[in-house]
């Protein structure tokens, strides 16, 4: 671990707080069915669509495991770099409300099928650890709608019974910054897995956040307040920022920090106190004796071990070794699953002679500009990673210049068109004949003498001029190193 | 035959399998006699036009390899019946009409068998005399005024009152043998994992289990061998080779090592059941047995650790009837104030005090002192029997502590009123198969039941063993039709 040098402090007038902060992230199971049940799990289905009787909780109905959303479990859990219990417990947690049917929801309370694991961060001042406490299954709950009727309150129960990974952190993290990169990196790590989809629009990722502050170089950990179901980074960076704060003002105030459960305001960014520790529910749990413990062999979790695909830090680790990438590069690359598999595809069709720090450079420059201004996953790239691919060889072995090569692109993005043949059809390959180019030049040099004059008398910066007037006589098209070995030679 | 309601099980099947009984003959006149028997209150659901129906259809295309062909019979209203109203004894499921239907009550139907109607029981299964329905008691055909036990009340006194053939009911605590015990029928609590639960109004999941109650053994082993089956449906269903029960019935038990457990000789016993486990002794000696005494030293913890245990469960299995999907709903000022007045008024005084019991003993800082201790001593109970079983093939013990008692006599007691299942809990706790039959008649003239308790999975074996000693006891149920004006 390097020597932090970006530490997140929180400043008042004596004293230096640090922030640390511990994360509860719910992520949806990429599943086809429900935790215990058969149902479907689609989103934005019409209401009540996708409910069988076991997840509306109807008297005699049972959960029966879905072996799927184990083996997810269980793949995430290696993912996670993290110890998979062989015997696990579904508890059941009880409370009551009009959304979870059964009045309560089956979950991994004592013995949860994931174990500590760890996870590594890349920030900017180098790498972090961050702990994983655990991993367990739960059941998700429905969800009441309550602005469709003055009166009365509207239930959708397509969500209940979804099950869900629930990934705490051990309180590691330090900063807004961290907490993003830590998000990031867990989503990272489930689509590699194809565990979670880590849609945070859709709700299938979002998280509790733990937040206490304490002096700079306590030990001690400060009181902490869980803020409840953030559903994006940035509001969990706000609500970081707001909570530790408050907390610090009230430290400076002299008070004492309660211990409860808040909610962020996403309107007035801020944090509310939505329920003290008095108040917390007393969740009642005990081991759900419809279903028996839950065990999986060694051969279980071997098989799954041996099926994992290369996650994105040996993916990075590979890129450097093989590719010659930098580590920053390598970084972007592997943090999302598609952008890494396109990139690959690019490498893989650019053949033997290949410019890795082109495809690099035309990946994260032009093509992300372009999904960005369009609001496109990489995955709807309106360019193919094939045509990406001889668009890049096309600069490499000259047949035209970087700069028409973003005429090209700009053509290419109307129907993923071959690159090759918008160079042929509008006539852009570049001028690489010498001769052509002396004549061109010797041309322009006749008429441009006096020019041409005060540059020999050691004026040089008029070599550009010279420079753009053979661009521009020739369309753009020749070949601007020819250009400037010519230029320097006829200028002598 | 003027006298069908009187015959068994297996002389109905017989008579129909021989064309001398139609199913319609036979649904006709358990009909006739259960409209006859409204006193007795055993039904709380009558399907009896649709069951005419079903008999006329049968009868029209008699498939006769069936097990139960175009039988009649009444069930429990805790197994779950397509588009027929189950209520579990309870008025938060008064207006429930389930979709769907139970494995179990879809195994009888599968082998012929035609729906009478829905019987009366304890609301949730939750008593031990069937006072707690809320759909009223149900009177003993041994006499007026008399429990037939409970939970499965509605079920024993239906089956002793000849107004169905055969029943199945569900055992937690002893709610099949104990009601058996009481109106002189026969009653298996079968191994736990051995029956579906899938489709049975859950009270206690990890001790219910689904039973035949009839009039002999023979009917009891051949209903087991229809209603046992895995079910994938259920996770904590087993699946095991399971026995032609009938088929394999035999009475020879000769060298069979019968364990008598001292602890059952509790403080306070009536003398006459003492008299009574003492002929059971006798008569498995006569069949050829052999009696061995043993110890299982945590059956005074049995009572109590039931009596954590099943409401815990019991307390999160009804926290689904909360008004907002299905059955009773009352109006509330808000969601808190709907659920509080529904649950207040749509349950029972005993479902509600169990409810409390068992969210007490779940509570933080009450669960390791309650809960988890109880858990333990529970392994200790299902130890006790394992290491019996080193020597021995199955237990002998009465079925419950006293003879029926008369309705109001114990319901403001509800500590005497549990203690009626101090015999029948061990085994549900130890998730054992139990069997009661009727061994004889008290002073007052009510019929007294023995348990046979079995090894996990060996029905087969306690059933053989009861089918031997029905042979010697020749036990004769008095039923006067006292009720049938």
């Amino acid at each position: 671990m390097s020597k932090k040098n970006s530490e997140y402090l929180i400043n008042r007038k004596d004293n230096q707080y640090e922030v640390v902060i511990g994360l509860e992230v719910h992520a949806q199971v990429l599943s086809d069915s429900k935790l215990f049940s058969s149902s479907a799990t689609k989103f934005g289905a019409e209401p009540n669509t996708q409910v069988s009787l076991v997840d509306a909780a109807f008297p005699g109905m049972l959960p029966v495991i879905n072996e799927f959303c184990i083996k997810q479990a269980i793949k995430t859990g290696i993912g996670l770099n993290a110890k998979i219990n062989k015997r696990s417990v579904f508890d059941r947690k009880n409370y009551f409300y009009a959304d979870l049917p059964q009045g309560y929801q089956i979950s991994q309370f004592k013995d949860p099928i994931v174990g500590e694991g760890k996870v590594i961060l890349d920030m900017p001042d180098g790498q972090k650890e961050v702990g994983i406490e655990r991993l367990h299954l739960e059941q998700d709950a429905g969800k009441s709608i309550h602005d469709f009727d003055p009166q009365n309150t509207f239930v959708d129960l397509n969500r209940s019974g979804v099950a869900l990974m629930e990934i705490v952190s051990k309180p590691d993290l330090r900063s807004p910054d961290e907490v993003s990169a830590y998000i990031k990196k867990l989503r990272s790590i489930m689509r590699y897995l194809g565990t979670c989809d880590g849609n945070m629009q859709e709700g299938s990722l979002r998280a509790d956040v733990n937040v206490s502050v304490r002096a700079k170089g306590s030990k001690e950990f400060g009181t902490r307040c869980e803020i409840k179901n953030v559903n994006s980074i940035k509001f969990m960076q706000m609500a970081i920022e707001y909570e530790a704060n408050r907390q610090v003002d009230l430290i400076e105030e002299g008070k004492s920090i309660d211990q409860e459960t808040r909610l962020f305001d996403t309107k007035k960014n801020e944090t509310r106190s939505m329920r003290s520790k008095e108040d917390a529910h007393d969740y009642r749990y005990f081991p759900d004796p419809d279903l028996l413990p839950l065990e999986v062999s060694d051969e279980f979790i071997n098989e799954l071990k041996n099926n994992i695909p290369e996650l994105p830090d040996d993916k990075k680790k590979r890129f450097i070794d093989e590719f010659k990438l930098s580590a920053y590069e390598a970084t972007i690359l592997v943090s999302d699953i598609e952008t890494a598999k396109y990139f690959e595809e690019v490498v893989a069709k650019m053949g033997k002679n290949k410019d890795m720090k082109l495809a690099v450079n035309w990946i994260t420059g032009e093509l992300f500009a372009v999904l960005n201004n369009k609001n496109l996953e990489i995955s709807q790239s309106p360019v193919s990673a094939k045509n990406l691919a001889i668009l890049v060889n096309l600069i490499k072995n000259g047949t035209i210049s970087g700069k028409i090569a973003k005429t090209v692109f700009e053509l290419m993005l109307d129907g993923d068109k071959d690159p090759q043949k918008i160079v042929e059809e509008k006539g852009l390959k570049q001028q690489s004949d010498p001769k052509a180019i002396e004549a061109l030049i010797d041309k322009i040099i006749n008429d441009n003498r006096e020019k041409a004059i005060e540059y020999k008398q050691g004026k040089e910066k008029l070599f550009g001029f010279f420079v753009g007037q053979a661009m521009k006589a020739s369309g753009g098209k020749a070949n601007p190193q020819l250009i400037n070995e010519i230029l320097k030679k006829k200028l002598q | 035959m003027s006298d069908i309601t009187k015959q068994s099980l297996t002389e109905l099947v017989e008579n129909i399998k021989n064309k001398k009984l139609s199913s319609t003959d036979v649904t006709k006149a358990f009909i006739e006699r259960s409209e006859k028997s409204k006193e007795l209150n055993a039904y709380i659901t009558e399907d009896f036009t649709s069951a005419l129906d079903k008999a006329k259809k049968f009868d029209q295309k008699p498939n006769l390899d069936l097990k139960l062909p175009g039988i009649p019979m009444a069930v429990k209203d805790l197994f779950c019946t397509k588009d027929v109203k189950t209520t579990a004894g309870s008025k938060i499921l008064n207006n429930f009409v389930p979709t769907y239907e139970s494995t179990v009550t879809d195994n009888i139907w599968n082998e012929g068998a035609i729906l009478l109607g829905k019987l009366n029981c304890d609301e949730f299964a939750m008593g031990s005399s069937n006072e707690t329905s809320f759909f009223g008691n149900v009177q003993n055909p041994i006499d007026k005024d008399l429990v037939p036990g409970g939970s499965s009340g509605g079920s024993a006194s239906a089956v002793a009152g000849q107004l169905t053939p055969i029943t199945i009911g569900t055992d937690t605590g002893g709610s099949i043998r104990q009601p058996a015990s009481f109106t002189g029928t026969v009653g298996l609590k079968p191994t736990y994992g051995s029956c579906s639960r899938y489709g049975i109004v859950a009270f206690a999941s990890s001790l219910d289990q689904a039973g035949p109650m009839a009039q002999n053994v023979r009917d009891c082993a051949l209903l087991q061998e229809v209603i046992s089956s895995y079910d994938s449906k259920d996770s904590t269903s087993i699946n095991f080779k399971r026995n032609q029960y009938s088929e394999e019935l035999t009475n020879n038990i000769k060298g069979k090592k019968i364990g008598i457990p001292k602890e059952y000789r509790v403080d306070g016993m009536p003398k006459e059941i003492e008299d009574l486990w003492q002929k059971g002794i006798q008569y498995v000696k006569d069949c050829g047995a052999e009696t061995i005494d043993i110890s299982l030293p945590h059956t005074s913890y049995a009572l109590p650790t039931y009596y954590i245990v099943a409401p815990a469960e019991a307390s999160s299995n009804l926290a689904r009837y909360d008004g907002v999907k299905y059955g009773f709903r009352a109006k509330g000022e808000n969601l808190i104030d709907m659920y509080e007045k529904t649950r207040s008024e749509g349950f029972g005084a005993e479902v509600q005090r169990r409810i409390m019991i068992g969210t007490y003993v779940l509570s933080s800082g009450y669960y390791d002192a309650y809960y988890l201790k109880a858990q333990k001593v529970r392994k200790l109970i299902k130890n006790d029997f394992d290491e019996a079983y080193k020597k021995v093939d199955a237990i002998l013990t009465p079925s419950t502590p006293s003879s029926a008692f008369k309705i109001g006599e114990k319901t403001d007691d509800p500590v005497s009123m549990y203690l009626n299942d101090i015999f029948t809990v061990p085994v549900n706790l130890a998730g054992l198969p139990g069997i009661s039959i009727p061994a004889g008649h008290d002073s007052k003239g009510y019929p007294l039941g023995l348990q046979i308790i079995g090894k996990a999975f060996d029905e087969q074996n306690i059933l053989n063993i009861a089918f031997a000693m029905e042979e010697k006891i020749n036990f004769k149920n008095k039923i006067t039709d006292w009720w049938i004006k």
